[in-house]
């Protein structure tokens, strides 16, 4: 799905202004605004505590905003129960109904809408069909593995045909391998059913996989929205430069700002040239932030003054299968990361003292940590 | 070879992999077993004998056979039509006898007495009127001289019956039934078919008492399972508080509640809501209360257990999926409770079958159940016999609800599908 037709589908769930709080003292979501449009797959991301979870659980109706109303088609929805507001859910821990088999775990939203049998059959066959979990229909969910509970949990929440379907860390409980496999299963049944889903999860690289938009969440505050390789390469403040992707930071000063770039006093001396994303004017404490991959290590011999050349110390070089990188000492940081080019790891050693260089465009001046 | 291996026929040590498996798990079967010894064999002296001796006790019948031996033998070959002969009446004059002599005439009269009613006094009357031994051939006229009942079929019918070494006659009289003059089994006069009205009341208030603590029980088991550890915590000590006074103690605390000058009908006339204080006790009604009372914790706790079990996800999941709380409810947290409801009016209505102290306290004598009775055969009228046979009778009643209970439970095969 392009980012065009995207753009121009109207808002099919819209937050506005959303508070909320438990305790009456502190917000755990403060004054949200976000739009959700119809066939987008949007991701909630951000840690623990940063209120993903709970706007999520807005939106099912579970939790009821302290402020603000949710529109869901246009209707506003905040006094809806959850069961009349046709939102399919999956569950980090599936919720399978223990005493019901799979067939009726699945017919269960079918036959509380008293959809006639036949035609309830059908699309429960239909629904187990997609997730090719047939020859298991009559048996229970604990006989089943977990990767299988969680696309019985995934068949269960679309097979009425929600307008809306929420995912709260469904693949949370997987392990690595099927998790990889399960997150190109829901996008690609996002993809054929046109479904819209709100994904909740931590896990950046699950969210950069899957998502057509990425919201990233801290401290109550939808930090940045925007699409996956936006988020990565035009991260707007040092939290998403740091919570999305691996993220190198040096710290320093402002000296000039000039046509969108400015020059950086670092605080172990010396100057680096860099993108001023988030930064309010000349003075001002800054985090530079550089991505591991846009970094390149020169050895002493190509080491020549220039701008953005920085003097680096070897600590250990770390072997990923498919890449490598160099861990190093920079300017102060301690675990500055480099990743090497593919055979290259053979030639670092520890304390070894080599040279960095970067593009100033690949260089992002924010605000500081 | 390693195919081989894994099925254990070809295995490199030549032994085969299941023996060998066994001979790995015998020290820990072993271990285990000397761990549970102690309480096995607490069992075994405690609960398994008695209850072996009781199930003994309802069919022994060894009196007359000990009482009046050459009777019995007598007996062996009479076939029931008509008054026995001479020989049988010598044997029963030599032994009414001999047991005048060794003073054990009491035991065997008292047996055949609940076989006939006024036995008892035709033996006293028969031993203390025979002198000396009849005369060789003459003591079918002189017994039935002393007493014309020896002259009945009926007499001889109950000492026959009575022989021994194990009759049927005590789990009849638990039903009910009796046998008549005949052999055939046949319903017991009423004034004697006590047993089956109490069995039924038994029944009755036992189910009573376990449906009220399923309805008391539910609500407060699922507060203890919703509420946050600290609240449901102190309202656990609420519910365990019953335990820490004894039986006698919570039961006599209702006689001052429900008596008629008794805080409840004090507080009702002060209130003007009656003008006369109401008969609470010594009644069905404060039995069931009492009961009801007692046997509530032992309802809460398993129901307390299974919903604890059950994650609040399930209701949010159907909540999803379009169920309103109600069909919720009904359709998804209910089913998941049912082992609990099972194992809890099992349990309260299985110890309410047996209650003793509660109704004999705050009941009347239309309230007594079956275990009142048990006692009093077992203490006042020793008759062990009729006090064994309704035991055991209750305890096959019991077993069968235990495996109808089982039945359904291992029908439901109700498994976790969530371990959270």
């Amino acid at each position: 799905m392009d980012g065009g037709m995207v753009t121009s589908a109207p808002a099919l769930v819209r937050f506005a202004g959303i508070q909320k709080t438990y305790d009456g003292e502190h917000l755990v979501v403060k004054n949200l605004d976000l739009d959700i449009r119809k066939g987008e797959f949007v991701t909630l991301l951000g840690p623990s505590g940063s209120g993903k979870t709970t706007t999520l659980m807005m939106l099912a109706g579970f939790e009821v905003p302290t402020h603000g109303e949710i529109y869901l088609a246009d209707r506003p929805i905040k006094n809806t129960p959850p069961h009349k507001r046709d939102i399919g859910m999956v569950f980090q821990n599936y919720a399978l109904f223990p005493h019901l088999t799979i067939e009726e775990n699945v017919a269960f939203p079918l036959s509380v809408r008293k959809v006639n049998k036949a035609e309830a059959q059908e699309r429960v066959r239909t629904a187990l069909r997609m997730i090719k979990l047939e020859n298991l229909a009559h048996r229970r969910p604990g006989q089943l593995s977990g990767g299988q509970q969680q696309r019985v949990a995934l068949a269960r929440a679309l097979v009425f045909n929600p307008q809306l379907v929420l995912m709260d860390e469904p693949l949370g409980a997987l392990d690595k391998r099927l998790r990889e496999q399960m997150q190109l299963e829901i996008k690609q049944l996002h993809e054929t059913m046109g479904i819209t889903v709100v994904y909740v999860t931590h896990d950046q690289s699950e969210a950069l996989t899957m998502s057509d938009r990425i919201a990233v969440f801290n401290d109550g505050i939808v930090q940045q929205i925007d699409k996956p390789n936006t988020l990565y390469e035009h991260p707007v403040n040092s939290f998403v430069a740091n919570f999305v992707g691996e993220n190198n930071v040096l710290a320093g000063t402002v000296e000039n700002i000039e046509q969108g770039y400015c020059r950086v006093a670092l605080a172990s001396g010396g100057f680096v040239m860099a993108q001023a994303v988030n930064v309010t004017g000349a003075g001002a404490a800054t985090s530079l932030s550089v991505r591991p991959e846009r970094v390149s290590l020169l050895t002493d011999d190509e080491a020549s003054d220039g701008p953005n050349r920085l003097r680096a110390t070897v600590h250990n070089t770390i072997y990923l299968g498919d890449h490598a990188l160099a861990v190093l000492a920079v300017a102060g940081n301690e675990e500055f990361m480099v990743k090497l080019q593919p055979g290259a790891h053979g030639g670092l050693s520890h304390g070894q003292s080599v040279s960095i260089t970067f593009r100033p465009e690949d260089c992002l001046a924010l605000d500081p940590v | 070879m390693a195919e081989a291996f894994l099925t254990g026929t070809d295995a490199p040590t030549g032994v085969p992999l299941k023996r060998r498996l066994r001979r790995a798990e015998r020290a820990r079967q072993f271990k285990a077993l000397a761990l549970i010894l102690p309480l096995l064999l607490f069992l075994l002296f405690t609960f398994l004998g008695p209850i072996a001796g009781m199930l003994w006790r309802s069919v022994d019948d060894w009196e007359v056979g000990k009482v009046l031996p050459h009777t019995v033998a007598a007996l062996a070959d009479w076939d029931g039509k008509d008054v026995p002969d001479e020989k049988a009446y010598a044997a029963l004059a030599d032994d009414i006898q001999a047991a005048r002599a060794a003073g054990t005439i009491a035991i065997a009269s008292k047996r055949l007495n609940y076989a006939l009613n006024g036995f008892r006094t035709i033996l006293a009357s028969t031993a203390r009127n025979l002198k000396a031994a009849p005369e060789p051939g003459t003591a079918k006229e002189t017994l039935g001289k002393i007493n014309p009942a020896w002259g009945e079929r009926a007499t001889w019918t109950a000492i026959k019956g009575a022989s021994g070494p194990i009759t049927s006659f005590y789990l009849l009289a638990a039903l009910d039934l009796t046998r008549n003059v005949d052999g055939a089994i046949v319903a017991a006069p009423p004034d004697q078919a006590i047993y089956r009205d109490l069995f039924a009341r038994t029944f009755t208030i036992s189910f009573g008492v376990t449906v009220l603590c399923l309805i008391l029980g539910f609500p407060v088991a699922y507060l203890l399972a919703a509420l946050p550890p600290g609240r449901s915590n102190l309202l656990m000590i609420f519910v365990l508080l019953p335990f820490w006074t004894s039986l006698l103690v919570r039961t006599c605390a209702w006689i001052v509640l429900l008596q008629k000058e008794g805080v409840v009908n004090d507080s009702l006339r002060w209130l003007g809501i009656i003008d006369e204080p109401l008969r609470l006790i010594y009644n069905r009604f404060g039995v069931v209360v009492a009961m009801t009372h007692v046997l509530l914790p032992f309802m809460i706790l398993p129901l307390y257990s299974s919903m604890k079990a059950i994650s609040p996800a399930y209701m949010r999941a159907a909540a999803s999926l379009g169920a309103s709380p109600v069909t919720a409810f009904l359709r998804i947290y209910l089913p998941q409770t049912l082992p609990g409801i099972g194992a809890g009016c099992l349990l309260v209505f299985i110890l309410a079958l047996g209650y003793y102290i509660t109704p004999a306290l705050v009941g009347g004598a239309p309230d007594q159940m079956i275990s009142y009775f048990i006692a009093l055969y077992t203490t006042e009228t020793v008759n062990w016999g009729l006090a064994s046979a309704l035991g055991a009778v209750l305890l096959f009643a019991t077993l069968l609800l235990a495996a109808v209970y089982g039945k359904l439970v291992s029908g439901q095969q109700v498994t976790g599908g969530m371990k959270n």
